[in-house]
């Protein structure tokens, strides 16, 4: 297998460092929600941290990504800063999208994040073009598109995939399979394996069983965006994972759709605690250091929060705003 | 100048823009064999004008018949550098493709705080009249005037077809074109050279000041001929105007024509109800209906579906006639016709 020999030390402590990153983000948002800063609907990637930060590690400055609902991994797993995103998630004119977007529609295109969607399977789609245009301009980038085991039923998915491997383009589509569509298990919904639907499309499909490992998942992917840089088309990935958490925050389900221990088994397999232990066996980093690192990235999430709250609320000028790239005359929409 | 077709002024600013901007590509169904004109010179691919002997595969695509994922990629390819064409052809068809056009041509830019531009045009044309039964006759132009973040063109002449279009491909937000299909063959006298016109500003394709006529699309040219009767009728004096733009819509001109004429008859070939003549009209009665000397009066197709048979569909549409009809009754004429023949 490639692993440590393929990757600098620098590498295996960044996924350390960006999948705590997620795991504190998403805790601190869980609990801003509860408290009642932030509105609307907020979907965490508590216990998907390998699956979100394998895939974005393997691609490089330059390649974009699409996402979903459970939207703030992504950016952060490309490497966005933590205050602008929590901004948005509470609605400041600080916020990455300067509170237009939300939780549900993350975008970061400084680094790659061409924007998450609150429609399941929309934004499919729009990483193809992105690889379109990789191929038109003869740009040496790729575009990956996140989406969940829900969204591999849509019919989108599949005339996106279609396209894609009919026009060689460099694309990446990786599902998110964390077993369940809200509160609908998967294999009750879903004919077949996704990862075989691949192969109808004349691409590779590539499964990583154990997508609680970050080292798998970088692989898996890295491969990937090797192929579709070489001009050899798109790929399918289907990682499987597990949120730990609700489907969104504040949601509570009173029938127990999940298998009894199921939870137990997974939190057993926790993608940070695995890596820190791999992490410490390998001599890469000591208990020590990885301590010091969860403390900064805390401190971190701390400073996150101050700067939203400190942050001003958008003036209401704001909302008419951004809806064209020319001014818009206010006068017609009061 | 030279005389061109409305389908030919089309592939004309398709032409232009390609050889102007390389980022410029046409992606749609069966663009490559110019099935419907508007992407090459001649029958021969070797003919002079032919899209795919200019511009190569990579800039004119034929795509699978996967309306949603075309948008959809012309979208994330219009968010990451390229500036597509997509040929729909049918306008009907747009609907297999309405949450990208809705949900991301439409949002992205906002939703994303202006991160994000889309620069694409989604071209169709509405098949309508033309026997084609209910699935490729329609002309839904009113329903994406309801989605804020698109803009739309609706030319009703050549020369605005050209110039529109390559505004709309310069464009740097999402445009739908709406190309009316009876207006293919309509022939104009067209600069040669390049040439743009600006959204939202409204055409006055004649001058009067009796009653103030709008035609949209494919009634503009059925206001004219109706417009040219009256005056040779009975003297009465239309000023038609030709919105151009659906989205920005170009009201001023209007409501400034209304306080002149200080009557109002609209048409356009949508469906009425929600249509962009009833947005129009509700914008005059907000803002001269103190000018208004004659109730509004639209002429639209009915909020009825489109039959297939010839002896059927055309009674569905506005005509020269009808518009002319109401021009007379806002004028009054009807009703001195009634009086006359009651006495």
């Amino acid at each position: 297998m490639l692993r440590k020999a393929d990757l600098q030390n620098d590498t295996l402590l960044e996924m350390q460092r960006r999948m705590i990153r997620i795991r504190l983000f998403d805790e601190r948002a869980s609990k801003m929600v509860k408290r009642g800063y932030i509105p609307g609907t907020v979907h965490t990637s508590i216990g998907q941290e390998a699956q979100v930060v394998g895939a974005c590690m393997a691609l490089r400055k330059g390649d974009h990504i699409t996402g979903n609902h459970r939207s703030h991994g992504h950016p952060i797993g490309m490497g966005s800063p933590l205050g602008p995103l929590m901004a948005e998630l509470v609605g400041k004119a600080t916020g990455v999208c300067r509170g237009k977007g939300g939780s549900l529609h993350l975008a970061d295109y400084a680094h790659g994040s061409l924007g998450e969607s609150g429609i399941t399977g929309s934004s499919i789609p729009i990483a193809v073009g992105a690889g379109l245009s990789a191929q038109t301009l003869g740009e040496d980038r790729v575009a990956m598109c996140f989406f969940g085991d829900g969204a591999a039923n849509q019919g989108v998915l599949y005339e996106s995939m279609n396209l894609a491997s009919a026009w060689k383009l460099p694309v990446i589509f990786l599902c998110e399979n964390n077993h369940y569509a809200l509160s609908t298990p998967a294999h009750t919904v879903t004919g077949g394996r996704i990862v075989d639907r691949a192969a109808g499309f004349g691409m590779p499909g590539v499964r990583v069983e154990n997508g609680q490992n970050v080292l798998d998942v970088h692989e898996a992917v890295s491969e990937a965006a090797a192929r579709g840089r070489r001009g050899d088309g798109p790929t399918l990935v289907e990682v499987m994972t597990y949120r730990y958490r609700e489907h969104s925050e504040g949601l509570r389900i009173n029938v127990d759709y999940r298998d009894t221990n199921e939870r137990e088994i997974w939190l057993a397999r926790d993608p940070i605690q695995a890596h820190r232990a791999w992490l410490i066996a390998e001599g890469v980093a000591s208990e020590a250091e990885l301590d010091a690192l969860a403390d900064a990235i805390a401190q971190e999430v701390e400073d996150c929060v101050t700067f939203t709250m400190e942050s001003p609320d958008p003036e209401p000028k704001a909302a008419f705003e951004d809806l064209y790239t020319d001014p818009y005359d206010l006068e017609a929409v009061l | 100048m030279s005389v061109m077709t409305y389908i030919g002024a089309i592939g004309a600013a398709q032409q232009e823009a390609m050889i102007a901007d390389e980022r410029v590509i046409i992606i749609g169904e069966d663009v490559e064999a110019n099935v419907y004109g508007t992407t090459g010179g001649g029958k021969q691919r070797a003919e002079k004008g032919d899209f795919v002997e200019q511009f190569g595969n990579r800039r004119i695509r034929n795509t699978p018949i996967s309306e949603e994922a075309i948008v959809g990629a012309a979208i994330g390819a219009a968010m990451t550098g390229l500036r597509p064409i997509v040929d729909l052809s049918y306008s009907s068809f747009l609907y297999m493709a309405m949450d990208q056009l809705v949900n991301q041509a439409a949002k992205n830019r906002y939703m994303f705080g202006g991160q994000s531009s889309v620069p694409v045009v989604f071209r169709s044309a509405m098949f309508y009249g033309l026997n084609t039964g209910a699935h490729h006759s329609d002309r839904p132009y009113p329903m994406f005037m309801n989605v804020p973040g698109l803009k739309i063109i609706a030319p009703a002449s050549a020369s605005d077809a050209k110039g529109l279009l390559r505004q709309a491909i310069d464009s740097d937000d999402p445009v739908m074109s709406f190309e009316a299909v009876p207006l293919w063959g309509l022939k104009e006298e067209i600069e040669d050279k390049e040439y743009r016109i600006p959204f939202g500003k409204a055409r006055i394709r004649r001058e009067g000041s009796d009653v103030t006529v709008v035609g949209i699309s494919g009634s503009l040219p059925l206001a004219l001929k109706a417009a040219e009767a009256m005056a040779e009728e009975h003297g009465i004096s239309c000023e038609v105007i030709d919105p151009r733009t659906l989205v920005p819509l170009d009201t001023a001109t209007i409501v400034e024509s209304v306080r002149k004429t200080g009557r109002l008859v609209l048409a356009e070939p949508a469906h009425r109800a929600c249509g962009a003549t009833a947005e129009i009209a509700a914008t005059v009665a907000e803002e001269a209906q103190d000018a208004l000397r004659a109730p509004i009066r639209r002429l639209t197709a009915p909020n009825m579906q489109i039959p297939f048979s010839p002896a059927l569909e055309a009674q569905l549409y506005p005509t020269t006639e009808k518009i002319a009809a109401a021009i007379r009754q806002v004028v009054g004429l009807e009703e001195a016709v009634k009086e006359r023949i009651s006495a």
